[in-house]
């Protein structure tokens, strides 16, 4: 017996010492891709799948029915006055919390953020109790012909509830970030109030505000549990299209239920990937939690 | 001289105070703090503490108000753990498809969550895809079932952890990691006593998003769940029972428990993650 001396054929490969073997690497990954594919990816592609079941024809026949039609307008409806008012609300804060020094603004802003921890069907809740026909100024509201609950203005409400700090949330790290320099220098130079938030404040932050605005759409046309309390559900009338999809479903009209489901899932492609492509695009001027 | 709570410290020049401050004020009163006011007056003073406990403290609202807060502790536990590793995966490896999944994770944001429900149940149901290939190898029944109600859970609470934890992961000086090699430490033990830490109150922020987030879930978990009185009904699904029953004095004593319990679980996670940040005697 002779001592060979054995050289491996390849020396083993150099490994940093920041890094986790091959083997390792590729079970997490592998891990990761089963867990999304079993709980996002497959999902949404049974959507479609039960939406087409009877082929295209069908499907778009169910969406073309006067229910499902004035779901759809409500539901659009009801984002084009949340979306704006929320906006609105999220730039004032934003503005009076980055711009001015003042006592309170922890508590604010905790307050900003309450919605969030408060679950959609208590949302929907404090609007029965405030408005609903068992109040003193529900029962006088419906007596005046003004109801506000199992109608539009409820259904608006609840929604404003649930999205109130989207907007806010987007803006104020990234106004807190850019300072306020850049405002005094427009109004030492003479600019009004009105024209150095168009001309300074607004090119500034218009893609965090846009990415605010899209979450808040997102989360404003899909909303369901707030919606569901304070609707009444009234086919035709106060149903949106997440209502309706719940109706196709409990009268068994499948291929209704998952078509009108098809076109909410196509909505939250469109807001993913502009969502995305702000996040690529304009990092820099997001907030320093969505830049990766 | 101290300055009195919402009013300006100092003078300045900058315009729009009174409007902005107004506008907020305004919109924060009349959506959240006047609607929140009138359920707890409706609960204290016009119902009273001893009628809610009295409504509260009944098994079905008992066992409601713990499957909602079990089944959204467990989904969150979850949702930590896969979170933490997917989040290191995004941002460690590189392998192909890794930017559209990057943004998939986000789906649950975008995705209502009917719609979220009724998908759910279609491939999770007995005659779903995966719902019967479950029942014949495990003999396990997933919708309709407490197993279906997690899945609606950590589907809605996916992207919360993963969101917070990435950026930090970003930010993370790899000369600590080979620190920590460079002293002996192993690869297992370099990510488990010095990488784990630092990435642990992010995690816990995600964490207690997730978790208010799917405690007060609604609409993907009543199309999964079943929805049986004492098994698979959850606490909104009794708020909203009460409601259709017109028992409003019922409704809001459910609503105040399930915000009482939540609120209690934040803070006390607030508290862990102040004692962890002090660990670590970060800023």
């Amino acid at each position: 017996m002779t001592d060979t001396l054995t050289i491996p054929s390849r020396p083993r490969a150099f490994r940093p010492a920041t890094t986790e073997p091959t083997v390792v690497k590729g079970a997490l990954i592998a891990l990761c891709l089963a867990v999304l594919t079993v709980l996002l990816f497959a999902p949404l592609i049974a959507v479609f799948e039960e939406a087409l079941r009877r082929g295209w024809a069908f499907a778009l026949a169910s969406l073309s029915e006067p229910d499902a039609q004035s779901a759809i307008w409500l539901t659009l409806t009801v984002a084009a006055i949340v979306v704006p008012l929320n906006a609105a609300f999220g730039i004032a804060a934003a503005w009076a919390i980055t711009k001015f020094d003042w006592r309170g603004k922890a508590w604010v802003f905790t307050l900003i953020d309450l919605p969030f921890s408060v679950s959609p069907v208590v949302a929907g809740l404090l609007f029965v109790l405030m408005f609903g026909a068992n109040s003193a100024l529900g029962a006088w509201l419906v007596a005046s012909g003004f109801p506000i609950v199992f109608a539009v203005p409820g259904i608006v409400l609840a929604t404003l509830f649930i999205t109130f700090p989207f907007v806010a949330r987007e803006l104020i790290p990234v106004m807190l970030e850019q300072g306020r320099a850049e405002e005094e220098a427009a109004l030492t130079l003479g600019a009004s109030g009105w024209r150095t938030f168009f001309t300074v404040t607004l090119p500034n932050i218009r893609w965090a505000l846009l990415y605010g605005v899209l979450l808040c759409n997102a989360r404003a046309m899909g909303e369901f549990g707030a919606v569901a309390v304070v609707s009444g559900k009234i086919r035709g009338q106060t149903t949106t299209m997440p209502l309706m999809i719940e109706m196709f479903y409990n009268e068994y009209l499948s291929v209704a239920a998952f078509t009108m489901a098809g076109v909410l899932a196509l909505l939250a492609f469109v807001t993913l990937t502009l969502k995305t492509a702000l996040e690529w695009r304009y990092a820099d001027q997001l907030a320093a939690t969505h830049r990766h | 001289m101290t300055a009195r709570p919402f009013t300006l410290r100092n003078p300045t020049p900058m315009p729009g105070w009174g409007l902005s401050f107004g506008i907020m004020v305004t919109m924060l009163s009349v959506i959240v703090l006047v609607p929140m006011g009138v359920l707890l007056w409706r609960g204290f003073v016009g119902f009273g503490a001893g009628g809610m406990w009295e409504v509260v403290n009944r098994p079905r609202v008992w066992s409601a108000l713990e499957l909602s807060f079990r089944a959204a502790l467990i989904a969150s536990l979850f949702n930590l753990v896969f979170g933490v590793i997917l989040a290191w995966v995004l941002v460690r490896y590189r392998f192909p498809g890794k930017r559209l999944i990057d943004a998939a994770v986000d789906l649950p944001f975008a995705l209502p969550t009917a719609v979220a429900g009724i998908a759910l149940t279609a491939i999770y149901a007995p005659n779903g895809v995966f719902g019967s290939v479950i029942q014949d190898t495990f003999g396990i029944r997933v919708a309709y079932t407490e197993l279906g109600i997690w899945i609606a859970l950590i589907f809605v609470g996916l992207p919360f952890v993963v969101r917070t934890v990435q950026p930090v992961i970003e930010e993370i000086d790899r000369e600590t990691e080979e620190a920590s090699a460079t002293l002996g430490a192993s690869r297992l033990r370099t990510v488990t006593h010095v990488v784990l830490p630092m990435l642990a109150p992010a995690a816990l922020t995600g964490f207690a998003l997730a978790l208010a987030r799917s405690v007060g879930e609604y609409g993907s978990v009543i199309f999964i769940a079943g929805n049986l009185p004492n098994v698979t009904e959850i606490a909104p699904l009794l708020i909203v029972i009460r409601l259709e029953e017109f028992d409003y004095d019922g409704a809001v004593a459910i609503a105040i428990a399930m915000l009482t319990i939540s609120f209690a679980l934040l803070l006390a996670i607030n508290l862990i993650q102040i004692w962890s940040r002090r660990r670590m005697g970060a800023v």
